[in-house]
């Protein structure tokens, strides 16, 4: 295809967290402000996938200078237009902002955020348009499955896999190559590859950012899965909550057909390979690889014991390899650039990067690719950005509803597979929340217990019951209504529940109440035995709002916060709170300037 | 067929490669107690109670889906199997009504036992308190209360693998599971398409699913078993009679491998329609009609009737006068030798049977 020569390049991501913040506003006031210039046959706009640092979109990046601008609003495309594109000037006040320093940033590649990453997967992402197949070709794309297929066996391909130590990013963390050399080794007329694309953990959104923002490097690690175990056929299982991704992977299928990259003879080989998605209603289990297949087949998403693994008997009874988005994505570089390159990063036990998606109580939120063996410090605080309003650090939950609760003194430890699981924790699909000093550990638990137990299949005894009774415990600590011996309970079934359940979601749901009995047994303490919240959050423990009579200056700032004027007192005298009408909501505490209202 | 030596509380055992822990224990006359298992239906490993230790490894292991593995050593009785299977019934209660004193599967009702068995006096959680569910009872036959349904799924594979009737499956998520029915209707309502062949009933482990015209007539100790072949048609499924004081209670399955119905399968005509029996207008003695009335007569007078009948009609008009109607209730023998009659004796091919109707 012949691509017309530009001037300059304006890359607008087009990621789910940017389009929600606006950008397709200010795409269409740039094209607007673009065509009052004549500029449209200077300048090109391309929508990207995700760059990752949601917390500022929505984002644009200017090429060939690689000026990024966050925080953008329509009416800012004018003089966006005028002073960068026109007169060549970089305009400041768009620019990003250290939060420490206050300097402005130019390009994307000196801001903290993105300084300690090492975006592997997410290489394309944000730099390419996911619905050009000739952008993906350019980065070298497609070049990988070109090389499998006329270069290497299927078994070296898998060896490759292998040697690179490349484990699945969905959570589990199992090899990948040992999982394709199982499918490849059982015996069947027929097999398939499966993508599992339904991310349901609370907060993880890397799958999503990956099919958004490179669709095709997705397919190519299918192929390439395909041709290594002998399959002809493969599914993209995406939640049908992810409507973006579904369109650009369709897309990307398409052109892919066209291009013979997918279909019959690719390459010139006997290799057939024909790809179709299937779209989930929304249901967490299916993320489970069993509950997933019977998806497929339309059935009621339940998992189904094992043995026999998918690799014996999967899809339709049939010899299935099913990887997640982010594993797949791995695969082309180890496959390109070899084993022993891509076992350069990470640590021995888990090579390679890990996508995080960074939420909570944190400057940066967004999606950061790291090496395995960064220590959990340096994400949260050099590409976080560290804590929300200068609050104190106490937590961070990594891996989701199945993951665990870290304090402060695991900060330092380097992560990876193993390491999180000796903490009781786990990498899981990579979430992380952190949580500052008015995070109550007890009611984290109960949001995840609750998630878990709304999101249980309800098949098997342990997690259908077992987590409703461990929720029913903990709304009942976190009300006040605690009793002696609940901690012991929890543990019972805690340990009943990961033991005796039918598959990953119940055997893991205890986990964000066994890591904070770990670590913050105190504040379980607290809420049965003192009536207390020691983080302040929930809401029944909390004593009545008083207002210390010599501290206050009388200013009526609580008496105009209060939303129920429960505060009574002439200005410039002291002033009272009606106990019973105080609904503890806190904003009158937030409002009086001299400290004076404690609870 | 290779086969593999496992150690099951000390005892060694060859089983089949194929083979579960289920398996090889009951090899071994070591009762492993399961609630969701059924031989002849598919794997669901859902109720965990059949839970047993890995001695290596410490692992539990759900016996009915765990492949045997050469030199397995399991442990079915250890302090870690009892604690969880008691806990897992304590789960099971606390999501269960505690009427068993008025329930209709009482003394039959496998839950029960298990609780029994395992002194579980003091549910760590509870009873249910409150119904969950309403009862569906409008339809004549099954009452299906799912407040005491503990979710094993027999009944839906019952109905969907072996009866074919897809009137059952899971709806819901989490605690709100339960064994739905299109629309949240009764069984058999507009949208059901349950034939009441009664197989869930039979599969059922609790009192969630049990027969309306049995209720209050009678607890399963108290009943007689009677194994017959079903009177409606002639494919001889086998039923077995529940009786109390000489009078049919229910009808329950049997499995039996040889029979035409091996796992149980009835109609609901085999399963509900056993009213004829009792029934003060059935008729026990031959009826010949005088006068206009219907009279008692003998075999001997009844017969000796219909064979001069038959005879002046045939000499009267032929044998093409004649014809016969057999009934589905007849064994296939019965049917021949009544067409062999008419066609040979008779000396007519008008011969038809109701099942053609």
């Amino acid at each position: 295809m012949e691509q017309s020569i530009y001037r300059s390049h304006i890359l607008i991501c087009g990621g789910t967290g940017c389009v929600s913040s606006g950008c397709k506003e200010v795409r269409s006031s740039l094209e607007d402000e673009l065509a009052r210039h004549d500029l449209e046959d200077e300048i090109k706009v391309l929508e990207t996938g995700c760059h990752g640092f949601c917390e500022k979109g929505p984002l644009i990046i200017v090429y060939p200078e690689s000026v990024f601008y966050c925080e953008l609003k329509p009416e800012n495309m004018e003089k966006l237009v005028e002073e960068h594109i026109l007169k060549g000037k970089i305009v400041e006040e768009f620019l990003y902002q250290e939060p420490v320093t206050n300097e402005s940033v130019r390009s994307y590649k000196d801001i903290d955020f993105y300084k300690k990453q090492e975006r592997n997967a997410l290489a394309n992402c944000g730099h390419i348009d996911p619905e050009e197949i000739e952008e993906y070709i350019a980065t070298g794309g497609y070049q990988a499955i070109g090389k499998a297929l006329t270069e290497m066996t299927p078994q070296e391909v898998i060896d490759e896999v292998k040697d690179s130590g490349l484990r699945g990013r969905g959570g589990g963390g199992f090899p990948a190559g040992l999982k394709w050399q199982f499918a490849s080794e059982a015996e069947g007329d027929k097999k398939y590859v499966i993508c599992n694309a339904d991310e349901g953990d609370p907060g993880a959104f890397m799958d999503r950012s990956l099919l958004e923002g490179d669709p095709h490097r997705i397919i190519e690690g299918m192929v390439i899965a395909a041709y290594a175990i002998g399959a002809d056929e493969g599914y993209v299982y995406v939640r049908a909550e992810y409507p973006l991704a579904i369109k650009r992977l369709r897309i990307a299928i398409e052109e892919a057909e066209e291009y013979g990259l997918l279909g019959d003879n690719l390459f010139g080989t006997d290799f057939n390979f024909d790809l179709h998605i299937k779209e989930g209603a929304g249901a967490f289990v299916c993320g489970e690889e069993t509950a997933l297949m019977a998806s497929i087949e339309g059935k009621r998403g339940m998992p189904r014991p094992r043995p026999p693994f998918p690799a014996q008997k999967g899809l339709w009874g049939k010899p299935s390899n099913i990887n997640n988005v982010e594993t797949y994505a791995n695969v082309p570089d180890v496959i390109q650039d070899g084993a022993e390159t891509y076992k350069q990063v990470g640590t021995e036990g888990s090579t390679g990067t890990k996508v995080f998606a960074l939420t909570g109580k944190i400057n940066n939120t967004g999606l950061a690719e790291v090496p395995m063996g960064i220590t959990m410090r340096e994400i949260i605080y050099d590409i976080g950005g560290g804590i929300n309003d200068g609050k104190e650090f106490k937590a961070v939950q990594i891996g989701g509803p199945s993951g665990g609760c870290l304090p402060e003194d695991k900060l330092d430890l380097t992560i990876d597979y193993d390491s999180l699981l000796e903490v009781g924790a786990m990498m899981g699909s990579g979430g992380l929340v952190v949580m500052d000093e008015d995070t109550c550990m007890v009611d984290v638990s109960r949001f995840f217990l609750d998630f878990t137990q709304s999101e249980s299949c309800g098949k098997c005894t342990p997690c259908r019951v077992g987590t409703k009774q461990m929720l029913d415990i903990l709304e009942r600590i976190t009300t006040g209504e605690g009793q002696e011996g609940d901690i012991e309970l929890l543990e019972e079934l805690a340990e009943n529940i990961k033991s005796t359940s039918l598959c990953g979601l119940g055997q893991t749901a205890p986990n964000p109440v066994l890591s904070t009995l770990r670590y913050f047994r105190d504040e379980y303490e607290a809420h049965i035995y003192e009536q207390n919240c020691p983080a302040g959050a929930c809401e029944e423990l909390l004593g009545a709002y008083v207002i210390d009579g010599e501290a206050c200056v009388g200013c009526t700032a609580c008496t105009d916060a209060c939303p129920v004027d429960a505060i009574s007192g002439e200005a410039k005298e002291e002033h009272q709170i009606d106990e019973d009408a105080c609904i503890a909501c806190g904003a009158c505490v937030e409002k009086c300037p001299v400290d004076a209202i404690t609870q | 067929m290779d086969t593999i030596t496992v150690t099951i509380d000390g005892q060694q055992v060859e089983v089949d490669q194929q083979a579960t822990l289920l398996d090889a224990a009951n090899k071994l006359d070591i009762e492993i107690p399961t609630l969701c298992y059924h031989p002849d239906l598919t794997l669901h490993g859902s109720c965990r109670i059949c839970v047993v230790e890995d001695a290596e490894s410490g692992n539990l292991l759900a016996s009915c889906a765990t492949p045997v593995t050469d030199g397995m050593k399991i442990k079915t009785a250890s302090d870690k199997v009892i604690t969880a299977r008691k806990m897992n019934l304590e789960l099971l209660l606390s999501d269960h009504p505690n009427d068993c004193m008025t329930c209709e599967a009482d003394g039959a009702c496998e839950l029960q036992e298990l609780v029994y068995e395992y002194g579980v006096t003091e549910p760590s959680f509870g009873l249910m308190e409150e119904q969950k569910f309403e009862v569906k009872n409008e339809n004549p036959f099954i009452e299906f209360d799912q407040n005491k349904c503990i979710l094993c799924g027999k009944c839906v594979r019952v109905d969907n693998e072996v009866q074919c009737s897809g009137a059952i499956d899971f709806t819901e998520r989490g605690f709100q599971s339960k064994v739905g029915v299109p629309f949240d209707q009764d069984l058999g309502a507009d949208h059901s398409s349950c034939v009441f062949c009664g197989q869930c009933v039979e599969m059922c482990p609790t009192g969630a699913l049990t027969y309306k015209p049995a209720k209050g007539l009678g607890r399963e100790y108290e009943l007689e078993s009677v194994q017959t072949t079903c009177p409606y048609c002639g494919v001889g499924c086998q039923i077995e009679l529940k009786v109390k004081d000489n009078k049919i209670v229910k009808v329950g399955s049997v499995y039996q491998e040889d029979s035409p119905n091996p796992i149980g399968e009835t109609c609901v005509k085999g399963r509900f329609a056993y009213d004829f029996v009792d029934h003060p207008e059935r008729l026990t003695k031959p009826l010949i009609k005088k006068d206009g009335e219907f009279e008692e007569a003998s075999w001997d007078e009844a017969l000796d009737y219909v064979a001069d009948k038959l005879t002046t009609i045939t000499e009267e008009d032929g044998g093409e006068a004649v014809a016969a109607l057999t009934s589905a209730r007849c064994t296939n023998e019965e049917n021949y030798l009544l067409q062999k009659f008419m066609r040979g004796v008779v000396g007519t091919n008008s011969i038809d049977h109701c099942a053609r109707l």
